[in-house]
């Protein structure tokens, strides 16, 4: 997967290349198909008895707030989860983000503006021996961006049940318009490929190493951003492929005293060129029977996209002044407290969940035009949330 | 590439074959721990996917961070 | 891409293979004598169940499909107590307080054992939690059960009650 050079090539010859390159990564159906039955196919050679379990019955209902860059987006959400029998249980999710958006590109190109997102989700969970199959489907409403999506995940539990592979695929189609241009109308489609690997390595520690591939095709670019080419304003242009890599690595260890350590690593790298690294650390502890608190920290750093500019001094075919591509670095420390209701009215298990995070965004090449300095800003986002397990 | 995995594939058929195995050294009666929420990947879907949701919007990286496994391992 | 998908596959196949190995419990075997203290307090062993039917059912409160079975086996017991049934319930938490008050709330009459230490449950080699080891009068293991179903209780039942004539 080469990054592609736009120096050394005619603009129409880089274009042709850049898409071309994205053809071989969008297998057919078929042979998607095909990898996952090679890779499954020996490990259901064996007898065993059911050792997998189908998830608990369980209800979550939670309010979301967001605070940050201008932007507020809070709303409710839901997830319900049902076992059918000892082998099948379905869920459904409903999620809302109302959004009152006066963020820096808002404000300094266009009013601010409030909207309103839901998504509905649906998944079955079926589980045969050591395995569990998961189909997922979601869509996502925005008056102007529809999001549909479909996946599958297999996780097969071996190795007398302390290797935990995981093989997952979503496809996701989009529907792209813009408020008040009935004639823009275009399109977004999505390939996302998992694979992980989860480890018992003592009966106090547990990794998990996962990689996922994603490919996109269609319009990326946002109808409203605009891009700064010697300091005029013109349409944003980003490539109309994308195609990325992560890999993550997690460690949990429980500590001994009624607590637990968790740490996490993920590079991310993609051929817009942008490489980005995420780190996270966190600490839980029980408090009495009741209580339980966690905290983290979250450090986040990644570099620009090959196209994109804070203010272009030459002219070239893609070009982005969108920050989320620019090169920055965001710190996070956030804290939640869960106390557990314990039994409520029969088989209940009721917890009550508060979470806040603050987050700190530092630009390096992205200019608040407003005071001519790099752009900052700090962002809150809390939840409330209620769970039951029965 | 190719020869050098059918070399790896075939040494470690051979050897499990030989019954020079490693067998899972941790048992199922020893994951109390392991069952407990607070050792698990992701304890509260809602809560991840609401973080996955903001990180997505602003950050450019994204994928790889859902897991399954570990857990109490029952039945 | 392929070869190593393939290879993938292979050590996955290798790996499920070498641990099918030969159960230290198995049919038709001589069930291993232990002696564990009871919540109760008291010691108990159980050769000295000799004569009578015996269900060995290896549990923890942090298993969720043990918490199910449970009351189910209460049932059991209740039932065949009096013909010459006996069930014991191991434990294996590591706190065996935890495993005390959660025996009462599920209101278990049966004897619960404690085997903080695992020895037992290392002894019947458990692959899975729960386990439920089904002995005849003469000490002989007749049945292993691996996991619990629902339904599983039926199939309890009609083997004891085979155990019992």
């Amino acid at each position: 997967m080469a990054v592609i050079n736009l120096q050394r090539q005619s603009k129409q010859a880089r274009a042709a290349k850049f898409d071309q390159t994205q053809a071989s990564e969008r297998p057919t159906a078929w042979r998607l198909l095909w990898r996952l039955a090679t890779l499954l196919g020996g490990v259901f050679a064996f007898e065993h008895a059911q050792a997998t379990d189908v998830p608990e019955d369980s209800a979550e209902a939670m309010y979301h707030y967001y605070d940050g860059g201008g932007v507020i987006a809070s709303g409710p959400a839901l997830l319900v989860r049902k076992k059918v029998n000892d082998t099948l249980s379905l869920s459904a999710g409903y999620y809302v983000d109302s959004v009152s958006n006066a963020s820096i590109d808002v404000v300094t190109t266009a009013s601010k503006f409030k909207e309103v997102r839901q998504e509905y989700s649906f998944g079955t969970d079926y589980v045969y021996r050591d395995s569990k199959l998961s189909f997922s489907a979601a869509t996502s409403r925005e008056p102007d961006y529809t999001a549909n999506s479909f996946g599958l995940d297999i996780a097969q539990e071996t190795f007398g049940g302390m290797t935990t592979v995981n093989v997952g695929f979503t496809r996701g189609e989009d529907k792209v318009l813009k408020h008040k241009d009935p004639t823009f109308s275009d399109y977004a489609q999505h390939w996302m490929y998992r694979f992980g690997v989860a480890q018992i390595l003592t009966p106090h520690w547990i990794m998990s190493v996962n990689g996922e591939i994603v490919a996109d095709d269609g319009y990326l670019s946002s109808p409203y951003r605009v891009a700064r080419v010697f300091g005029a304003a013109v349409p944003e242009n980003d490539p109309r492929t994308r195609s990325s890599r992560a890999v993550d690595f997690k460690v949990i260890g429980d500590l001994g005293s009624r607590d637990a350590v968790h740490a996490e690593y993920r590079y991310f790298w993609d051929n817009w060129a942008i490489k980005a690294n995420t780190m996270e650390f966190g600490y839980s502890r029980y408090f009495g029977e009741n209580w339980l608190a966690d905290t983290s920290v979250r450090y986040y750093r990644q570099t620009k996209a090959l196209f994109y500019s804070d203010n272009a001094q030459s002219d070239t075919l893609y070009i982005s002044r969108n920050r989320q591509l620019s090169q920055f670095h965001d710190a996070d420390l956030g804290g939640r407290v869960t106390y557990s209701l314990g039994k409520v009215s029969g088989d209940f298990d009721v917890k009550l969940n508060a979470s806040v995070h603050y987050t700190k965004f530092n630009f390096d090449d992205f200019t608040d035009i407003r005071t001519g300095k790099l752009y900052t800003y700090g962002a809150s986002s809390v939840q409330l949330y209620a769970s039951a397990t029965f | 590439m190719t020869k050098r995995c059918a070399v790896l594939a075939s040494l470690l058929c051979v050897l499990c074959l030989q019954g020079c195995t490693i067998t899972p050294w941790v048992k199922p009666y020893e994951r109390e721990s392991l069952a407990d929420p607070i050792m698990q990947f992701s304890r509260d879907p809602l809560s991840s996917k609401h973080f996955e949701h903001v990180h997505d919007v602003r950050e450019a990286a994204r994928g790889a961070t859902g897991v399954e496994g570990g857990g109490c391992g029952c039945n | 891409m392929k070869s190593r998908l393939s290879l993938l596959c292979l050590i996955l196949a290798a790996l499920n293979f070498n641990h099918a190995a030969l159960a230290a419990v198995a049919p038709n075997t001589s069930a291993p004598d232990f002696t564990l203290r009871t919540v109760g307090g008291p010691n108990l062993r159980l050769q000295e169940q000799r004569g009578q039917v015996v269900l060995i059912n290896f549990w923890a409160t942090w298993c969720g499909p043990c918490q199910q079975e449970m009351p189910k086996l209460n049932a059991l017991y209740e039932k065949y107590h009096a013909a010459g049934f006996v069930l014991l319930g191991v434990n294996v938490d590591d706190d065996a307080k935890k495993a005390a008050s959660v025996a009462q709330k599920l209101g278990i009459k049966f004897p619960v054992l404690l085997d903080t230490d695992k020895a037992i449950s290392h002894l019947y080699d458990l692959s899975t939690m729960p386990s439920t080891v089904i002995i005849d009068r003469d000490g002989r293991v007749h049945y292993v059960h691996k996991g619990y179903l629902a339904g599983y209780e039926d199939t309890y039942d009609k083997q004891i009650r085979e155990l019992l004539k």
